[in-house]
């Protein structure tokens, strides 16, 4: 082995590691390692006096090893490479060994706890020996941003982009931007109309010259890395011309199918297969549903649309495109669903008349939606009784555990809006606790006490079409324990609104794989650090804002989304990146020629020199993944920082305790 | 095909029509039904919220038996055993300490029980074993036009839902719309409470819910309520006169065990299915069904 100076610091972490780890114990033990010639521990080594341990060291004792004995390398390492490198020590000559996520937090007895640590801290002490001095490669950078999601987030997001002088693409998969929040009437607490507020911004985020607005567009594959990213985006085919189409409307007038469920309208008003979403739309085009446009589907058509249209934009030829697109960021901003509350059969959506959800409750409160902004059950009369009940698919081990933040808010806007619509109405609201936690939100839930809501402290049972009394007959019953009185209620309702709770899009998962990071267990986009690193993912480059990450208020998106423009900014407002050195190399007179590696790479990042009849990696692609070091049967493509010996020291290092 | 059966206590009381139905209709469709030994009452509901480590014991001492003889699978008919039996079960596999402390009583009777027998409610095996394709093929009587409200009772899903939807059960429906019957299948009680045992100690909130079953049945057009409880059955049926005591009310709807319609339907006769046994008359059900 060869004659290295290592050092040890194991770290307490407060009490997080030192409360189950004999700190002193695997110190004094450290110390006696071969090569080991310090080792020492400290409360907390993240901090300035615990950084200047390691920089002493390497400056007086010559040091020229690490290994730092702490959190999670995910955390910390680059604290301590920095810190390393200032005092003159090539960063990959330094080690985490993670005994907290992967010992102390995770280990209930304490000596099996000390002993685990001696194993994670010795497999690193056997690894350094073996380890290189490494380069950060330098990578220019892209300045273009993409940010994925037209809603309030994405539009937010890609404005901020746009004020500093970067190119922006902006994509969205629906026909217009605007997400949730253009379907919304009003907003909470406030009361302000939401289209009031978003369409200035989408409007702007239409006309900007910075942005590219890539609207009924999908990402299909994404590649590259950090600063340098290849996009490739489906636009899909609207069937019209949208240079020449003026969005005047005539083509959806003169459309012979006008009973498609509207999406935008969550299906309670209709459209032609050939729409505008909504009057505010951005971009104003019209679009086909080539689903239910009679043309498209073969079948026969006088075609009116054509003949309505003035700038003859209609064209039942266009094709998908797919763009090539390259930037140095990318914004996630891919919103939510409404958690559709069918499975929750005991509230009897989709079984009972006039038993609907939030959402649906915002078109119906909403002027330009399908009943003009009257609030109305399905028979056109308006709702003498209204219960609205809350937390439904949301805090409920069933379904969903989370509780969706928003819900409880918008249950008192909706209330808020039936008393001014129809003031003799009684409305109901059945809660389990009400989460009023905003700026604003507390004083909101007591103006609505007053003005005559009654609240019902208890989560309903039922909803039941089963009258036990005259006045119950024909009505929705909800069936609720009031616990604030202990008693069984029976509130009969004409109209019951389920707030639904916000769930991640059924696509998170495979979105989040496409872009190389991961979900929480509730499954919304995962963040690099919840605390601290809440827009950052853990790709480098890739950023989250609103409700993708987790269910959020308006307020709290546009928050996110401008710290989202702010990460991706900081990386695409410099000439050049640092990645990791730690990808993988062909030894050209090792390698056979076989290419076994060069169809397998995922990233493309191997290619052939037919010249000298071997592989090259080319390094600005590869991600240092290592599919060609466990693929190729001669063992030739090596992984920089990941050598074999390297991890072959580690497992040694970790058995020979 | 052959199973053991857990027949309950109640299935030697006021439920033994429910008892010599499912004989009669397994038989019907060629399934033998061996009686477990010695078998001993599940625990019941009650025995759970007063000593719960020792309802596990009674409860396993049963399926102790089950294991003894041989076999891998108990068929129980009574909502309430199933639930209590497939919850020692399930209290073993998931909690170390319960599993030893049951063991240790077992033992004291030199029983022994791995925990791996599969509690299994009738209809899961008519609908899962069987098949609604078999059952079909057995149906000489064909129940059309006949307006039936299955109603499954709480704890037939509940809390576990092995082999149908938590809250909104479709098994029986599904196995009613086989012999050609009307069924409600929108009953919107089909899984409220009944009232359960207190109808003995609080009959007041049992005949409420007893009354709200009873006007959801009607509001459904039901001519005959199917049970798949014994304690669901006694208490909608032969209460009835109290709920309309209480309520102002005329019930006198037919309630039977499913088995005892499923068995109409498959040409047994009344008497072998113990329509003889139920308070309310069944005849009026009788007479709809075609011979």
């Amino acid at each position: 082995m060869p004659d290295e100076k290592i050092a040890v610091y194991f770290c307490h972490c407060g009490s997080n590691i030192a409360g189950k780890v004999d700190v002193d114990k695997v110190t004094a033990w450290a110390a006696e390692q071969p090569n080991v010639v310090v080792a020492r521990e400290y409360k907390y080594m993240c901090s300035d006096p615990g950084q200047d341990l390691i920089k002493d060291d390497i400056e007086k004792l010559g040091v020229d090893r690490v290994v730092v004995a702490a959190c999670s390398p995910t955390m910390h390492e680059p604290t301590f490479r920095k810190a390393a490198s200032d005092a003159g020590l090539n960063p990959y000559l330094l080690q985490m060994a993670n005994v907290r996520e992967h010992c102390s937090w995770v280990t209930e007895d304490k000596d099996e706890a000390t002993e685990k640590a001696k194993r994670i801290l010795n497999a690193q002490i056997h690894r350094l020996p073996f380890n290189e001095a490494l380069d950060p490669i330098e990578v220019p950078v892209n300045p273009a941003v993409m940010v994925v999601g037209g809603g309030i987030a994405g539009i937010e997001a890609a404005l901020k982009l746009s004020a500093t002088g970067k190119k922006v693409y902006l994509v969205e998969k629906q026909p217009s931007i605007g997400g949730h929040m253009a379907m919304f009437d009003k907003t909470f607490p406030t009361l302000d109309c939401a289209a009031c507020i978003l369409t200035p911004k989408m409007s702007a985020a239409g006309k900007d010259p910075n942005i590219e607005l890539l609207a009924y567009s999908e990402v299909e594959e994404i590649d590259g890395y950090v600063g340098n990213f290849k996009v490739k985006v489906r636009r899909k085919a609207r069937y019209v011309n949208t240079d020449t189409c003026t969005g005047c409307g005539a083509c959806q007038d003169a459309c012979v199918v006008r009973k498609v469920p509207s999406e935008f309208d969550q299906g309670l008003g209709k459209r032609s297969a050939i729409y505008i979403p909504f009057p505010q739309a951005v971009p104003l085009r019209a679009t086909i549903d080539p689903v239910n446009c009679l043309t498209l589907k073969g079948k026969k058509c006088k075609q009116p649309c054509t003949t309505a249209c003035g700038p003859q934009a209609i064209d039942f030829d266009q094709q998908d495109e797919v763009l090539d697109l390259e930037v140095g960021a990318i914004v996630m901003a891919t919103g939510f669903e409404l958690w559709d509350p069918t499975p929750e059969t005991r509230y009897s959506y989709g079984q009972l008349d006039n038993v609907i959800t939030s959402l649906e409750f915002e078109r119906i409160s909403n002027a330009s939606g399908p009943t003009g902004g009257h609030i109305v059950c399905k028979n056109g009369e308006p709702p003498k009784s209204v219960a609205i009940l809350h937390c439904v698919g949301s805090r409920d081990e069933n379904f969903q555990e989370h509780c969706s933040r928003v819900c409880c808010m918008y249950s008192l806007k909706f209330s808020h809006l039936i008393k001014e619509h129809l003031p003799e109405t009684d409305v109901y609201e059945c809660y389990i606790d009400m989460r009023a936690y905003g700026k604003g939100y507390e004083e909101f839930y007591k103006r609505l006490m007053e003005e005559g809501v009654h609240f019902i402290r208890g989560r309903a049972a039922e909803v039941s079409s089963v009258a036990l009394t005259p006045e119950e007959e024909g009505r929705l019953i909800v069936k609720v324990e009031d616990t604030l009185l202990g008693i069984v209620r029976r509130v009969p309702a004409d109209m019951v609104i389920l707030s639904s709770g916000l769930a991640p899009a059924k696509d998170a998962k495979s979105v989040a794989q496409t872009f190389g990071f991961g979900c929480s267990a509730n499954g919304f986009y995962l963040e690099r650090h919840p605390k601290l690193e809440p827009v950052s993912t853990v790709t480098d480059g890739i950023f989250i804002a609103g409700c993708c990450q987790f269910p959020k208020d308006i307020p709290d998106t546009v928050a996110q989304a401008g710290a989202a423009a702010a990460g991706a900014l900081a990386l695409v407002d410099n000439a050049t990146v640092k990645v990791e050195p730690t990808i993988s190399y062909i030894d050209p007179e090792k390698c056979c020629g076989c290419h076994i590696c060069v169809g397998l790479c995922p990233h493309a990042a191997i290619q052939c020199n037919e010249e000298k009849g071997v592989a090259e990696v080319i390094e600005a692609a590869c991600k240092g993944c290592g599919v060609c070091v466990a693929a190729c049967g001669s063992n030739v493509p090596q992984q920089r920082g990941y050598l074999d010996q390297q991890i072959f020291a580690e497992i040694e290092g970790a058995m020979a305790v | 095909m052959r199973y053991l059966y857990y027949p309950g206590c109640s299935a030697e009381a006021t439920g033994k029509a429910y008892d010599i139905s499912t004989r009669a209709l397994m038989e019907k469709l060629g399934v033998e039904l061996v009686e477990l030994d010695d078998w001993n009452c599940c625990g019941a509901t009650s025995y759970f919220s007063v000593r719960e480590l020792d309802s596990f014991a009674i409860a396993a001492r049963n399926l102790a038996i089950a294991q003894q003889m041989g076999d891998d699978e108990l068929l129980v008919i009574c909502n309430a055993c199933y639930t209590t039996l497939a919850k020692a079960n399930r209290y073993m596999a998931e909690d170390p300490k319960v599993f030893a402390a049951v063991q240790g009583a077992l033992g004291a009777v030199g029983r022994t029980y791995d925990g791996k027998v599969k509690v299994r409610h009738i209809m899961d095996i008519l609908i899962n074993d069987i098949g609604l394709e078999e059952i079909g093929r057995h149906v000489t009587r064909r129940l059309t036009g006949l307006r039936v409200a299955p109603y499954y009772g709480c704890q037939f899903s509940r809390p576990m839902g092995a082999f149908d939807d938590v809250q909104m059960p479709t098994t029986m429906d599904r196995l009613f719309e086989t012999t050609g019957a009307d069924v409600i299948t929108d009953f919107d009680a089909k899984t409220d409470c009944c009232g359960g045992m207190m109808m003995l100690t609080r009959e007041d909130a049992a005949l409420r819910l007893c009354h709200e079953l009873l006007v959801a049945a009607r509001q459904g057009g039901a001519d005959v309520i199917v049970a798949a409880c014994p304690l669901c059955e006694i208490n909608l049926e032969a209460y009835q006169p109290r709920v309309n005591k209480a309520y102002g009310t005329d019930f006198n709807i037919p309630v039977m065990y499913f088995t005892q319609l499923a068995g109409l339907a498959m040409g047994v006769d009344p008497k072998q299915l113990g329509i003889d046994k139920q308070v309310v008359s069944c005849d009026p059900v009788l007479a709809a069904i075609p011979a």
